[in-house]
This record gives C-alpha cells, structure tokens and sequence, in this order.
C-alpha cells in the first residue's frame, strides 16, 4: 500500500505532506530511538509520541518513510521542517499507539 | 530588549555552543541560599535584601519551594502599606525554577524569555539547591571563555594541515546539544549514498555512527565523531574528552544506562547504544578510563555482507 493511501484510510491530520509517495512495507512501534535504530525496517511506519527532530534523524538513518505522531503530542516547528527536508511524511493522530497499530496491521494485511 | 543576555542559543559560533551546553546550572549557580520561612514577615525579608543586596528570596521550608519575594513585591507591600504581612500570604507561588541538570543554553533562554531576575534551582529531588541571575550567567561566561580563547590562541599556534589518501570527514559534538545531535551521521550517510554502497551497509554505518554520535551528546563532555571511508572498509572513530567509562562491561551490556530522566524522556538512554554499535560492527574496540576520555572504533567492511542482514 502507497503511503498516501495509508494516509487516506487513517483519515487523520497530515502535519509534513511532502514525500515520494512510496510502497509502505511494513511498520514498527516504539519510543527508544536506539530499538528503532536496531529493529525498524526500512520503508516502513514509525508509530510513535516522541514528537522531536531527532525521531526525524533516526528516520531518515533508518529508511523510515511514514512517523505516525499519536495522543495528539504536539510537534515542534523544526522537526516540520527536517522532515521537509528529507522528505519524511509526518501525520498525527489522537489515538494512541496500540490502536494505531492495530489500523496498520489491518490495512497493510499483516494477518 | 536591553537586559537580554545577548547570547543566541542556536547558531552562536561553535565554540560558545559548546560552552553553554557543556556547563550545566549547577556549574554557574550560586548555592550560598538566603531564604527565609513563609512566617517571616516582608519587612524582615525587606531586611534581609538590605543586607545581602539581593533582590529575590525563595521561601523554603525543609529544602521545599514554597514561593518567592522579590523587591517589585516590596514595594507593593510598601505602597498598599502591608509590609508587616507573612511571606506566605504575599508571596509569589507559581515560581518557574531550572533543574541543576540542565544546561546553561537553559538559563539562558529562561532568563530571556520570562521577565524574571532570577530563577531558584531544584534538584532531582526537587530540594531547592540554589539560585541563578543574569549576573551568576555573565560572570560565569566571561571566565570560562577567557579560558577557550587561550586554548584556541594556543591550538592555533600548533596546528599543521595535514594530508590523508583516504577520504576522511569529521564532526564535532557538544555535550547536551540535541538540536545538532544526528547531524554526523545525516552527512556521513549522505557521502556513502553518493558511493553507491549497497544499501544494507550503509545502514548499518548510520547505526554505528549515529549511536557513538548520540553517545557523545549524552555522556561526554563533547567530542568528534571521524568517519574515514577506506578501500575496503569504513572506520567510525568517536572520541570523546571525557569524563570516561567506569566499568566498560557495564557499558556494553544492553539495557544498562546512566542516562537521567530528562535524556530518557527524549527517547534516548535505553542502554542500548554500544551494543546496537557493536551488533553491526565488524571490528569493534572501546578504551577508556574513568575520567578520561573515550576512544570508540567501529569497523564495517565493504566487501562482505554481515550475515544477520542478508
């Protein structure tokens, strides 16, 4: 599924829209940078609340093409922008992580 | 506005970066506290500035904030004519405080975006430990880069450029810095995606790098992250000036962290950075000390694939 379909069928609020618009592969939760360095897989989603630039360089290190901000956690203004820079989409939700989870294991078809 | 501290906490030049984020509160703080008790009248406070020529007193009871008083307060109290109430009916109790953790970067952005003189400073465990003003900041800044502009007179002096066949990039980290934390490894990785290695590599020397780079921020009192890309191998040196592992053992096992709270809170100090750094590694070394400086190398050839990645 295309990043931006994901983005659709989440229906929720687009905060960093520029980004190829790529096949999603898959998806990972957490909120340590150093597990999202050692387990996250590249071309996937970043479910999260750590809502900083640094989750922007963890991404982009890693191949992340998606952060998913959840509990509504409010972003600052400089990671917006290193997102746009690296071309790192950035959505928020007010749900949290495990429902989120839940939708994109759902609609990636990991069952 | 005139009496901002005119220093800018994002891009001064390196060198004043590296001081305001490696001196901490606690470093500039005065400690000898002047407090008084919330059953101490404003005319005994009133008093107590007299003598101290101070212009602020924290309210404390048993190590606790209570409040504070500050001169605009008495002379309210002397103009509505009641500088004979207790501190604790007058006193200001919603006080913005520092934490003797945080770096000075802190102070200084408080001290410039509230319109306070002063700001009392908690510890961990929230005991009042001491207070902190613009001139605590100023003074403090004026010794310390005194102090660095003889060590760079000095260096300057000593330096010769030097020469290297191999392709060689180098970055320097500042204690605390988070906003330029990544930075390193954001260029490394953009110089080897330009060599077309293969893209599995290249992630496993973004984790090396990133991971002795975060590392630095966190723990060290600052240091350089080289990356040096070689024939056949890439070498990641992070060396630091301290103040040094104390049980390297320790260090290496994952989980194990002496980050604070703060650092967690950001995502970072789970413990699992040397190890991370050592799974993607093909030749790894650490050397330190403790209270010395620490060496990191990371070596990841280019001709083989480790296999966990395959």
């Amino acid at each position: 599924m295309k990043i931006s379909e994901v983005i659709r069928s989440l229906n929720t609020e687009v905060v960093q829209g520029q980004f190829e618009d790529t096949e999603l592969e898959g998806a990972y939760t957490s909120d340590l940078l150093s597990d999202v360095m050692a387990n996250a897989k590249s071309a996937g989603a970043l479910i999260t609340i750590q809502a900083h630039k640094n989750t922007v360089a963890v991404a982009t290190l890693v191949n992340i093409s998606l952060i998913i901000i959840c509990n509504s956690r409010p972003i600052p203004e400089d990671m917006i922008e290193a997102a746009r820079e690296e071309g790192v989409a950035i959505i928020r939700t007010s749900e949290n992580q495990f429902m989120t989870s839940g939708r994109l294991f759902n609609l990636l078809g990991c069952r | 506005m005139q009496d901002d501290i005119p220093i800018n906490t994002i891009d001064s030049p390196t060198v004043i970066l590296e001081l305001i984020y490696r001196l901490k509160i606690k470093d500039v703080m005065t400690t000898a506290l002047i407090t008084a008790k919330r059953t101490d009248t404003l005319r005994h406070i009133q008093a107590l500035m007299k003598e101290n020529y101070i212009t602020g007193v924290p309210i404390a009871e048993d190590q606790r904030l209570l409040g504070i008083v500050s001169i605009d307060d008495i002379v309210t109290a002397l103009d509505k004519g009641y500088i004979d109430d207790v501190a604790e009916k007058r006193m200001t109790r919603n006080v913005i405080v520092l934490e003797d953790d945080m770096p000075l970067s802190f102070a200084i952005s408080y001290l410039n975006k509230y319109r306070y003189g002063r700001f009392p400073v908690l510890n961990k465990a929230r005991e009042l430990v001491g207070i902190i003003t613009s001139k605590d900041v100023i003074r403090t800044l004026l010794v310390e880069i005194n102090r660095e502009v003889l060590r760079l007179e000095k260096k300057q002096s000593h330096t010769t450029p030097e020469d290297s066949a191999v392709r060689e990039l180098q970055f320097t980290t500042t204690h605390y810095d988070f906003e330029g934390a990544g930075h390193a490894s954001t260029e490394i990785k953009k110089a080897l995606k330009e060599l077309n290695l293969d893209p599995k590599l290249i992630r496993r020397i973004a984790i090396a790098s990133y991971e002795l780079e975060i590392n630095q921020v966190v723990h060290s009192y600052g240091g350089t992250i080289t990356c040096s890309i070689q024939g056949d191998r890439v070498i990641i040196t992070a060396e630091d000036t301290g103040p040094g592992i104390e049980n390297i053992e320790l260090a290496l096992q994952e989980g194990w962290s002496t980050a604070n709270e703060w650092i967690r809170s950001l995502g970072f100090g789970a413990g699992m950075g040397l190890a991370n750094t050592k799974r993607v590694s093909d030749e790894f070394t650490i050397e330190s000390t403790a209270g010395g400086p620490t060496k990191v190398v990371s070596v990841i050839y280019l001709k083989q694939v480790k296999e966990q990645d395959e």
